[in-house]
């Protein structure tokens, strides 16, 4: 499941990572951020918002890394170039990830950052839409979102374009074990 | 036709940024849905869709119930009308209460149809599209060219002329840079703006969630950043359940645009936070605006199951020569023409319903499984009924209802017609008729039609089989050795033809055009003259023909309420069928044989229309030439229609011939020195093309090139 989930995710432009643990993710998103954030960037590196892979995680080093920010708001994300936001499932038909973002924080640092890391525990990729859809209840998740790939736009002379009013780039971290609070 | 159709029609076909934008894209679009369609059974899956969507079209007064009683408990408040009027006070009091000073909208089609952001603007509140192609055609000043493409017709010089203006700067043509600008610039319209304006794809009645797709992701912004967001969704994106969301996710963004998911769905269910504190302030705007009367139209209900995909209008090839903008409307293409008629007014669709030239490309690919092209017909009928016929047409009509004057007119014209005549060609008949009124030069027809050919044709005493041939006005009467060929096929199968002197028009031109009653009185002419006792079959070598015989007949019939001639319609209907379905039955019984061993050399094949579309018969005549020893060699688009379409070739050359000159293109491509085809229409037209084309391809319809291969 995931390699048919990797190969649609990529087919559609976005980045997809695969870590054993949580620690194993950290590995590869505490560099990312730093060789994206630059030490010297005006602008703040990154909004992470809450989600299971943070909790019970000591945050104290991680704040040491330069401009991660776990408030997130207007402000903050629309500042930011990184937002990192954790998805409740990924669809392998169509390489899609599928989050509730009723909390505000989710949408904000999923869709207003230049690039949206999502992190998504392996063991939630689901085959189809079909599977996904007794798993979640509009009832009490209010925004459910389906991101899949970058935001793209081919409205100037039909020409593929990556990154207009979302992120222009998705990167997709598969983590086996996420720790955390199950779900 | 008014004038400045007909020009806004030649600027459309003039202007090479748009024909060559939108040429390269649907030629494209065929490709990639295939691509993303694959694995998919789409028959089924839209089989799925239309009984979803018409189970909702006919509930909708239940399903909008129930939606706002579900959207209410979460907290949303929903106001429904059938008034576009009271939907743009409702919006305009929402913002006054609100004190909104800025709206961003992402794409709703509805809201253009009520002409909403004129309305806001008027009332001092700043509007701006946020979708780029939307916000492009705002800055111009103009209106959207395709439902989900508007700025399609637009070139990159033109955005950055546009942008330029906007910022103050001189931008250059480049796209990822100009898209660079328009998201710092609509960016900063996001943050500040007040209320959020949106459509909706589909509307769940079980759960009161509104379900949107985009790929930019500005619908994620206009529903999160504002204070307040409004919703106006037409009734007719109501579904009852929450899992009727998937095969409409399935197809809608692969049909569309050849995605497998548009970057992003979203699915909102009720108010949601804020980071300001309290929940956002919801309204869902449900309109009606004829919605539930055209529900209640047995004709027009079907066009409820449509999700606005606009694979009807990547698949047209009008569409894809004179874009959106000669519609003149906010919805175009084939639905758009559907949707103008009822949402507007029926006469508004007079001129655009005349551009369809019902070649049935947009009722094979569309997912919600509407019949656009009978509706478009079902339009023409009802502007007939409403402000009757033009008096040369009923002119015309009033000559073809009588057969021996008909027919009496079209012997005078081979003979009229002779020191005009050049390389053997005319028009479709009715319309060669018209070419009299207009006092045109005649065009050529057989020195002997086909009927006085008829009796001297020695056949066989021994079949044990009879086979009524309708031959059809341009094989009686231009084409007869093509009449000649038949027989001397199915003689060689042992089965007698027989040919009823009665037989007339067979009404396909006058339904076409709307007059069902001369469909009508040809019907009853035909229908008493094929039906001879002990005849096996009824042939035609003539598809439209064929398809006016053995589908069409009873539903005009049935449409004037003529119910005493259905059951000898249905009977003639079962009995009918096409030259190469036939042949290829007689082949396979081993009843008839062509000759084996045979090296005929490339030949091509064109699909006409009613033949591929209506009668499914894709296989047969290719199996047949390919039994015959042609090699077959597939043009690309071998079902596009080639411009003919019954009459419009001569009411609308400015199209067809554009249509022409690509089918010619396609056919030379192939390099076979003969295309072969089932109809003696696209044989008139495209040898008339080759004609000026001067390129040496042979043009023959599958019945004479199979009476030369036959074993004897």
């Amino acid at each position: 499941m995931y390699e048919q989930f990797k190969a649609r995710a990529e087919g559609v432009g976005a980045e997809v990572y695969r870590f054993k643990d949580r620690d194993g993710a950290l590995g590869f998103i505490l560099p990312f951020l730093h060789e994206e954030g630059g030490a010297d960037a005006p602008r703040s590196c990154a909004v992470w918002a809450e989600s299971p892979f943070l909790e019970g995680l000591d945050r104290e080093p991680l704040r040491e890394v330069a401009g991660i920010r776990f408030e997130v708001s207007r402000e903050t994300a629309a500042d930011a170039r990184i937002g990192i936001t954790q998805a409740e499932w990924a669809l392998a038909d169509t390489g899609s990830l599928v989050q509730d973002q009723t909390a505000v924080e989710q949408r904000l640092a999923s869709s207003l950052t230049d690039i949206h890391i999502a992190l998504v525990p392996t063991g939630n990729i689901l085959p189809d839409k079909s599977a996904l859809l007794s798993r979640i209840n509009p009832k009490t998740s209010r925004y459910i979102a389906f991101i899949t790939g970058p935001s793209r736009t081919a409205d100037i002379e039909r020409v593929l374009t990556i990154g207009v009013h979302g992120p222009e780039r998705l990167v997709i971290v598969c983590v086996d074990d996420m720790g955390g609070a199950a779900r | 036709m008014k004038k400045e159709f007909r020009e806004s029609i030649g600027q459309a076909v003039g202007n090479a940024t748009l024909t060559g934008a939108l040429g390269k894209f649907s030629e494209a679009y065929k490709v990639n849905r295939a691509k993303a369609y694959e694995g998919i059974d789409f028959e089924a899956l839209r089989d799925t869709i239309a009984e979803r969507k018409s189970h909702a079209a006919a509930n909708l007064e239940l399903l909008a119930d129930t939606f706002a009683k579900n959207a209410e408990a979460l907290g949303a408040k929903v106001f429904r009308t059938n008034d576009p009027e009271k939907v743009k006070e409702y919006i305009l009091k929402v913002a006054q209460d609100n004190g909104v000073k800025s709206v961003v909208k992402s794409k709703s089609m509805a809201t253009e149809e009520i002409h909403l952001n004129a309305f806001l603007e008027k009332a001092g509140i700043a509007v701006g599209e946020t979708d780029l192609g939307e916000w492009i055609i705002q800055l111009a000043g103009q209106k959207p060219s395709h439902m989900v493409m508007p700025a399609i017709h637009m070139t990159k010089e033109e955005v950055a002329d546009l942008f330029s203006k906007e910022v103050d700067e001189r931008l250059e043509n480049d796209i990822p840079r100009l898209v660079k600008v328009a998201r710092r610039e609509l960016r900063a319209k996001f943050l500040a703006a007040d209320m959020g304006i949106s459509g909706a794809n589909i509307a769940v009645a079980e759960t009161g969630s509104l379900v949107l797709v985009t790929n930019e992701g500005n619908a994620r912004l206009v529903t999160t950043l504002p204070r307040v967001h409004v919703a106006l969704v037409g009734i007719e994106k109501l579904v009852e359940r929450f899992d009727d969301i998937v095969p409409i996710l399935t197809a809608l963004p692969r049909s569309a645009t050849a995605q497998l998911l548009t970057s992003y769905v979203s699915i909102i269910s009720g108010p949601t936070p804020t980071t300001d504190g309290p929940l956002k302030e919801l309204h869902i705007i449900l309109m009606d605006n004829r919605r539930s009367e055209m529900a209640g139209d047995p004709k027009f209900k079907q066009a409820l199951q449509c999700i606005r995909c606009g694979s009807c209008l990547n698949v047209c090839p009008i569409f894809r020569l004179v874009g959106g903008h000669v519609f003149g409307s906010i919805y175009t293409g084939g639905i758009g023409t559907i949707l103008t008629a009822w949402f507007e007014e029926l006469h508004n669709s007079e001129d655009i319903q005349g551009l369809c030239i019902q070649c049935g490309n947009c009722k094979e690919i569309c997912p919600g499984k509407l019949d656009i092209p009978e509706m478009i017909m079902e339009i023409r009928r009802r502007l007939v009924m409403e402000k009757g016929q033009p008096l040369a047409q009923k002119a015309i009509f009033g000559i073809v209802n009588n057969r021996s004057l008909f027919h009496g007119m079209l012997r005078a014209a081979s003979i009229a017609g002779k020191p005009f005549n050049s390389g053997g060609f005319i028009r479709h008949l009715p319309l060669f008729l018209s070419d009299l009124t207009d006092g045109r030069s005649l065009p050529a027809i057989a020195a002997k039609p086909f009927r006085d050919r008829f009796p001297a044709i020695q056949q066989p005493a021994d079949c044990r089989e009879t086979a009524v041939f309708f031959a059809g006005c341009l094989i009686d009467f231009a084409y007869p050795e093509m009449g000649e060929a038949l027989v001397k096929i199915l003689n060689k199968a042992g089965i007698r033809v027989l040919f009823p002197e009665a037989q007339t028009c067979c009404g396909a031109p006058a339904r076409y055009s709307g007059a069902y009653e001369v469909a009508a009185g040809n019907a009853v002419d035909n229908i008493k003259a094929l039906l001879v006792e002990g005849a096996n079959y009824v042939v035609s070598a003539c598809p439209t023909c064929t398809v006016a015989l053995a589908h069409e007949f009873g539903d005009t019939l049935e449409s004037l309420g003529q119910r005493e001639w259905l059951a000898r319609a249905k009977e003639l209907a079962e009995k009918t069928v096409d030259f190469s379905t036939l042949a290829k039955r007689l082949v396979d019984a081993g009843r008839l044989t062509l000759k084996e061993g045979r090296q005929l050399g490339a030949l091509t094949y064109h699909d006409s229309c009613h033949l591929k579309r209506t009668l499914r018969a894709v296989e047969p005549p290719r199996e047949l030439l390919r039994g015959a020893g042609y090699e077959i060699k597939e043009m690309f688009e071998c079902d596009m229609c080639c411009g003919m379409g019954g009459s419009y070739s001569l009411k609308l050359p400015e199209l067809s011939a554009p249509i022409l000159r690509r089918k010619l293109h396609n056919i030379k491509e192939t390099g076979a020195p003969v295309v072969a085809m089932d109809c003696p229409g696209c044989v008139m037209q495209i040898k008339g093309g080759f004609d000026q084309d001067r390129a040496d391809v042979k043009v023959k319809h599958t019945v004479e090139l199979l009476a030369e291969q036959l074993e004897s």
